[in-house]
């Protein structure tokens, strides 16, 4: 049986990967999808915990992280959309009105 | 009783003309402001007369009548009635102010014809009627105060009528700030009244103050205190030193309103106020002696700036300052009715006067320097005849009103002091001398105007019948009190006795005593004997020889200099007073407290949170990797704390 710590540390190195790519990359899809990385990585950390524990709960917030990571898809991807069509690009670096 | 249970229908009146005039005037024809403007003052007359009527035929039990229509102010232990009050002392008052009032603004409504603002004019000039009649009438010192407020606030918009010329609205404004001192003294007047008595209706502080002991010669109690403060306020309204400096200002405002306000009724309210008080001052033996220096004071270096004045509005401004001075010398000595009785004479012969002067200038076409008329006598013979007759009761001729007033006002002086008696002889002296210089210069000697540009012209019918019928007033006015030289009594003192009862006391006493008759007649001798001194100088030197005046100023330059600059009180005043406060008001108030305290605060507090705003908002980019590097930051900061804590 695999340790829990391989999982753990999976999981981390995922993270990291998903913050590493959020904060470099300019295309927003891009980011998005770190996010979504991010978010996986958290599901695995979560699945690792609850079998090791033999509990529950840990399996339980997996569903709600991917029911809430759908619904955030599908506004993300509409603002996206919007933004493609006012902006004309998808760079994050130009979508910085707001200070202004 | 129908005037007299409905009291205030009488200054009601000439406030709905006022209200008419200034609210829907602006639309109608001159002729419907002026019979809306007459018609009130008219009908208002009438109600006085009505009224008068009423009151004699009162038995004395009923009097003073007082009606009470509503409670104004109650609040607490104090209150307040709209209470109106009419005894022997508001008989005289109302008939003086509706009566003179009433010609004035007969008079006025040919002065005015081609003025743009006639239907200002008119509707102030009622206004103005309105708060006199009010001042008289109300039955205690609050209502009084009111219709004190109202007739100052209508003086300041007459005065400043002539809103366009700089000097006008300068003496509105002097006008008003003078008035606001005195009328500071009489508030706290007032309220040590209420103070001390519980109320302000004349019906119970006056009797009260009456059945006091009276403060100790010398000393300064409650009662001397109150009587100081009330006559700051008198000194305030009627122009006495200090506070005189307003009404040769006040001159800016049209002839009729000087006629009206500054010479015959308003200027003498605090003279009315100080005999209305008369039970609280006759027991202030200081404030007495203040008030009858203070008065014989001004009466004489009111005169004697009146002497070298070129303004013809001007002498007589000064004149009515010095009158005034009289008018408190006999209330100082404790005979109010004499100084009631000059109030009353002066209101006849200086109204006329002025209204003459107003006649003088308008024939001349708004010329007021004397130095520029001259030989008027055979152009307006109405205005001088008339003027002639004023001059006359003011310089005490024998036979005309101001020679009763005047000589009943010496006659008391002496009794107290020989000082204020001898002082008040030179004055009438002076008076003369100044009243026939302004005669002489006006319509005697060589014509001294262009007579290509100017076209003398006697005054229409609507100006010259309120002279006449003030000429005739001015003549016959005194008459009441003329059985008092047969040794007989005094008619005037007698109606005014039950209110001023301990005041017109001695006055009989001392016509009654034994031997007291040559004395009198001395005494008589000596202002008339001063009078006549007086017009044989003005004719020596404006008749006989018109050379000398300029050849007495250059050898008198440094008296002179000090007269013509009228003692140079008003440049003392700048200095010492107007001007620190100015300073203090720009450099300390202005750009001090308010620009830099107060604005400083506010936009202190303004610049503050908008710098910090934008410096904070820098950290805002917009870009979104740096906020991630942030909360990624924040985070690791965090857990690595917390995992530190905890391990």
């Amino acid at each position: 049986m695999v340790p829990t710590s391989y999982f753990l540390v999976l999981s981390a190195v995922l993270f990291g990967l998903g913050v590493i790519a959020f904060i470099f990359k300019r295309n927003i899809l891009t980011i998005f999808m770190s996010i979504e990385l991010m978010l996986n990585a958290v599901n695995l950390a979560f699945v690792s915990f609850s079998r090791s524990l033999g509990q529950l709960q840990g399996q339980v917030f997996v569903f709600f992280v991917i029911v809430v990571a759908a619904a955030e898809a599908a506004v993300g991807l509409a603002i996206i959309i919007l933004i493609h069509r006012n902006r004309g690009t998808l760079n994050v670096e130009k979508v910085d009105t707001l200070k202004d | 009783m129908p005037v007299l249970t409905y009291l205030w229908i009488i200054p009601l009146l000439p406030l709905v003309g006022a209200a008419l005039n200034g609210i829907f005037g602006g639309r109608w024809q001159k002729s419907v402001i002026s019979a809306v403007a007459l018609s009130s003052t008219t009908l208002a007359f009438l109600a006085a007369l009505e009224a008068v009527r009423e009151f004699l035929s009162l038995s004395p039990s009923q009097i003073p009548w007082i009606k009470n229509y509503f409670t104004w102010i109650s609040a607490g232990g104090f209150q307040a009635d709209f209470a109106l009050q009419v005894d022997q002392l508001t008989v005289i008052m109302l008939l003086v102010v509706t009566g003179v009032g009433w010609l004035i603004h007969i008079y006025s409504t040919g002065y005015m014809h081609e003025d743009p603002g006639y239907r200002r004019f008119f509707s102030y000039l009622n206004l103005f009627m309105f708060f006199m009649l009010v001042l008289i009438l109300a039955a205690n010192y609050l209502l009084m105060f009111v219709g004190w407020e109202g007739v100052g606030l209508c003086s300041y918009l007459l005065i400043g009528f002539f809103f366009l010329k700089q000097s006008a609205t300068n003496a509105g404004n002097k006008a008003f700030w003078v008035n606001r001192i005195g009328d500071f003294g009489f508030l706290l007047g007032l309220l040590l009244i209420f103070r001390t008595f519980g109320t302000l209706d004349f019906s119970v502080v006056l009797p009260r103050a009456a059945g006091m002991t009276a403060d100790p010669a010398g000393q300064i109690g409650t009662l001397t205190t109150i009587a100081l403060l009330l006559f700051v306020g008198a000194a305030g309204k009627s122009a006495q030193l200090p506070l005189y400096v307003w009404l040769p200002d006040a001159m800016e405002g049209p002839t009729p309103v000087s006629a009206l306000i500054h010479a015959a009724t308003m200027v003498t309210a605090g003279v009315y106020m100080v005999a209305r008080s008369h039970a609280i001052f006759l027991n202030a033996p200081v404030a007495m002696q203040v008030v009858g220096v203070i008065g014989c004071a001004t009466a004489l270096f009111a005169a004697t700036i009146g002497l070298v004045q070129t303004d013809i509005k001007k002498v007589l401004a000064y004149s009515t300052v010095s009158q005034l001075g009289y008018m408190f010398l006999a209330c100082g000595v404790g005979a109010f009715g004499a100084g009631i009785f000059h109030l009353m004479t002066h209101a006849f012969f200086k109204g006329l006067l002025f209204l003459a002067a107003g006649s003088v200038i308008h024939a001349m076409g708004g010329e007021q320097d004397m130095r520029k008329m001259g030989g008027l006598r055979k152009k307006i013979p109405v205005t001088f005849w008339t003027m002639f007759m004023a001059t006359l009761a003011i310089a005490g001729a024998p036979g005309f009103s101001g020679f009763f007033s005047k000589d009943e006002i010496l006659n008391e002086a002496h009794r107290v002091s020989p000082v204020l008696w001898g002082l008040g002889v030179l004055t009438a002296g002076l008076t003369a001398f100044y009243m026939f210089r302004l005669l002489f210069l006006t319509f005697f000697g060589a014509e001294r105007y262009d007579e290509h540009h100017v076209h003398v012209h006697e005054s229409p019918k609507n100006m010259t019948i309120p002279l006449i019928v003030l000429a005739i007033l001015s003549v016959c006015g005194g008459w009441m009190a003329a059985p008092q030289l047969m040794g007989g009594a005094n008619h005037f003192q007698q109606f005014l006795a039950p209110v001023l009862g301990a005041a017109a006391e001695p006055a009989a006493a001392s016509t009654g005593s034994q031997g007291g008759g040559e004395i009198l007649q001395a005494l008589l001798g000596a202002p008339v004997i001063a009078g006549l001194l007086g017009f044989f100088l003005a004719w020596w030197l404006y008749i006989k020889s018109p050379e000398t005046p300029k050849k007495l100023a250059a050898s008198l330059a440094a008296p002179y200099k000090l007269l013509s600059g009228k003692y140079f009180i008003d440049e003392l005043y700048l200095a010492a007073i107007v001007r620190p406060l100015v300073w203090i008001s720009d450099k300390v108030l202005w750009h001090g407290v308010d620009e830099r305290a107060i604005d400083g605060t506010v936009n202190g507090v303004a610049f503050v949170s908008r710098e910090s705003g934008d410096r904070l908002r820098r950290a805002a980019t917009g870009n979104i990797r740096s906020y991630a590097t942030w909360i990624v930051l924040g985070v690791l900061v965090f857990t690595s704390l917390l995992l530190w804590m905890v391990g």
